[in-house]
């Protein structure tokens, strides 16, 4: 059933409508029921989250009788964003994913920050899905905050992406969607995968399959479910960063998710005038290519790849 | 003066860009000025440039006090004004908010990185800045509370109203934030303009600046005039929304005193021209914000106002 939790009055004869569709199987009694919410499309240009909501609405609303819980599905918290391609929400400077949990004092985006997080607060999961942005392809992972990750790893873990980074806090990230619901409670996972505006459909569908398993843990879910990976950990290892040094075009010489030794070719930054070699960019570790840079034009300090070090296939 | 690259960066399609830096006089690191790190800035831009030259002249008649180097960067990100983007132009990222800065990071990482190591280590530091919310100011300074902040310093700028801000969590990425957080005392300045030059409140800009490097001993240069200044938490400012949408009609300025009960604006439909809302002052007091696009949204913060 779809239901609006959010909206505010635009200038022109439209409203701003943040919708989520709540999914149950009505046939089970009105007792206090467990609850997931799903949600995406806080960045307007990150688009891999549509289609693992769009699957999941299909799978869970066929299959309502599977239901012990509730899921809730929130697919563009940033609908103006989506509908416009743009990463923030239009005619606003600050990124949406920097104003929760928002207040009902202050602009529109932070009234509907509010908003969101008093309709999220109180589930027993949520999961905030993000693609990349344009210029980086990420492989399915976790992130999460050291400061929660006692409590949230084990759930990540039945997700079943391909690796879960636990990173520092930062207090410029305090005022995230995840960060603002853990902080009350609400224990809340970030998934990143794939790249901007564009949709992977490989990755979404192992997502599918991850958030399937991970309802069914905890009791929400009773269909089928698959097999899930297991996810490396990044404590158990070191992340590298490679930036470019130089200004040109990026040719990569490397695939995504391979392992690769110290010092393997990862690309080349061509002059595109010359096709000179500005930089020959190689590793500087052993290890596992979990982001590689996509968008071809990069400056000096253009991310061009991220590292897992210490990682080989079996 | 000596003209100077303060940081440089490549691109494959434009020539480099240069941040350039004017220093004067000589000695410890008194005073550092930064213009626009957006590139609609231009006021910003604008009013460090006259600072250049009124620099330049106190610097030739002999009116910088020893033992004191003054520091101003106009323009940060120029790359983005000559293409009318307020953003960096690839990735769309702030450079204001990537400070400190990491020189092994991304490219305005890198920027913030390249400027913050030539601009840290003064013992004043005054950004030109602006503000998130579209709309129009009265000039005047603030300050972030880090408990590092001493407010009297706002007092030598002359300006009617100083403002302290308790930061959020994305302020901790400014430059204002890592200034102080380094021990540089640092200040805001807002004139009441930011994408168009505005000459009265420009003047009333770079007199302040003029008027608190006298104060503090940095030049010789007194600067008559100026204001007796109301320190006043930005939390005691009252924000007035629109609860419709449509056209905004406003009838009350930056600066205007009113009365409780005065017309402010009115809200119109915007096919039929009815008017949709009328708002008016709660309590008497003065236009410290005033909203300034002719559309406006339901929830829009149209003013905000110090209450007499």
């Amino acid at each position: 059933m779809l239901e609006t939790i959010a909206q505010a009055a635009l200038a022109v004869n439209e409203n701003l409508v943040i919708r989520k569709n709540r999914i149950s199987n009505m046939a089970r009694s009105m007792k206090r029921k467990k609850r997931a919410c799903i949600v995406t499309g806080t960045h307007g240009d990150e688009l891999e989250g549509q289609l693992v909501c769009a699957r999941l609405a299909d799978i869970l609303t066929r299959e309502s009788s599977k239901l012990e819980g509730i899921v809730d599905i929130y697919p563009a918290l940033n609908p103006l964003g989506v509908d416009s391609i743009q990463r923030g929400m239009p005619m606003f400077d600050l990124d949406m994913n920097r104003i929760f949990p928002g207040t009902p004092d202050g602009t529109m985006a932070e009234h509907i920050a509010y908003d969101i997080i008093n309709d999220i607060k109180g589930a027993d999961i949520c999961i905030d899905i993000h693609a990349s942005n344009i210029y980086l392809r990420e492989i399915p992972q976790v992130r999460i905050n050291e400061i929660t990750a006692d409590e949230l790893v084990p759930y990540a873990e039945m997700l079943g992406t391909d690796f879960i980074w636990v990173h520092s806090s930062a207090t410029v990230l305090e005022s995230t969607l995840a960060y603002s619901l853990n902080s009350i409670g609400t224990k809340t996972l970030v998934v990143e995968m794939g790249v901007g505006m564009r949709i992977t459909k490989e990755y979404c569908d192992q997502l599918v399959a991850g958030i399937l398993n991970l309802l069914k843990n905890i009791g929400i879910w009773t269909g089928e479910t698959e097999p899930v990976r297991k996810a490396i950990l990044s404590t158990d290892h070191d992340v590298s960063f490679v930036n470019s040094s130089a200004a040109g075009i990026f040719v990569p010489s490397v695939e995504h998710w391979v392992d690769i030794k110290k010092g393997d070719h990862i690309g080349d930054v061509l002059d595109p005038s010359t096709g000179r070699v500005e930089e020959y960019v190689t590793s500087p570790c052993d290890g596992r290519i979990f982001t590689l840079r996509e968008y071809p034009v990069v400056y000096g300090g253009s991310l061009i790849a991220r590292i897992l070090g210490g990682v080989h296939n079996a | 003066m000596r003209k100077e690259t303060i940081y440089s960066i490549t691109s494959p399609y434009r020539e480099p860009m240069d941040i350039i830096g004017y220093r004067f006089g000589s000695g410890e690191r008194s005073l550092c000025i930064v213009g626009s790190m957006r590139g609609n800035e231009v006021q910003q831009m604008y009013v460090c440039s006259q600072l250049v030259q009124k620099f330049k002249r106190l610097e030739k008649e002999g009116k910088i006090a020893l033992n004191h180097e003054i520091l101003i960067i106009p323009c940060v990100n120029y790359y983005s004004m000559n293409i009318g983007k307020r953003f960096w132009t690839m990735d769309n990222t702030d450079i204001n908010c990537m400070f400190p800065g990491y020189d092994m990071g991304e490219t305005t990482q890198r920027i913030a990185d390249g400027l913050f190591e030539e601009i840290q280590g003064y013992r004043y530091g005054i950004q030109f800045a602006s503000f998130y919310q579209q709309g129009d100011f009265l000039s005047h300074v603030k300050m972030m509370e880090t408990g590092f902040t001493d407010h009297n310093y706002m007092l030598d700028f002359g300006l009617p109203y100083a403002f302290i801000r308790i930061p959020r969590p994305y302020d901790t990425t400014t430059l204002n934030y890592n200034w102080q957080i380094w021990e540089t005392k640092a200040f805001s300045l807002y004139t009441n303009a930011t994408d168009q030059i505005d000459l009265p409140s420009a003047k009333i800009a770079i007199e302040a600046v003029l008027r608190f490097a006298n104060k503090n001993g940095i030049t010789t240069q007194k600067i008559p005039g100026g204001s007796l200044t109301e320190i006043i938490s930005e939390s005691e400012l009252l924000q007035l929304h629109s609860t419709k949408a449509g056209i905004y009609r406003p009838y009350a300025e930056t600066g205007d005193s009113f009365e409780k009960g005065d017309l402010l604006c009115e809200i119109l439909d915007p096919l039929e021209g009815t008017v949709v809302e009328r708002i008016t002052a709660p309590s008497d007091g003065i236009v410290f914000f005033r909203y300034n696009r002719p559309l406006v949204f339901a929830e829009g913060v149209l003013y905000k106002i110090i209450r007499n």
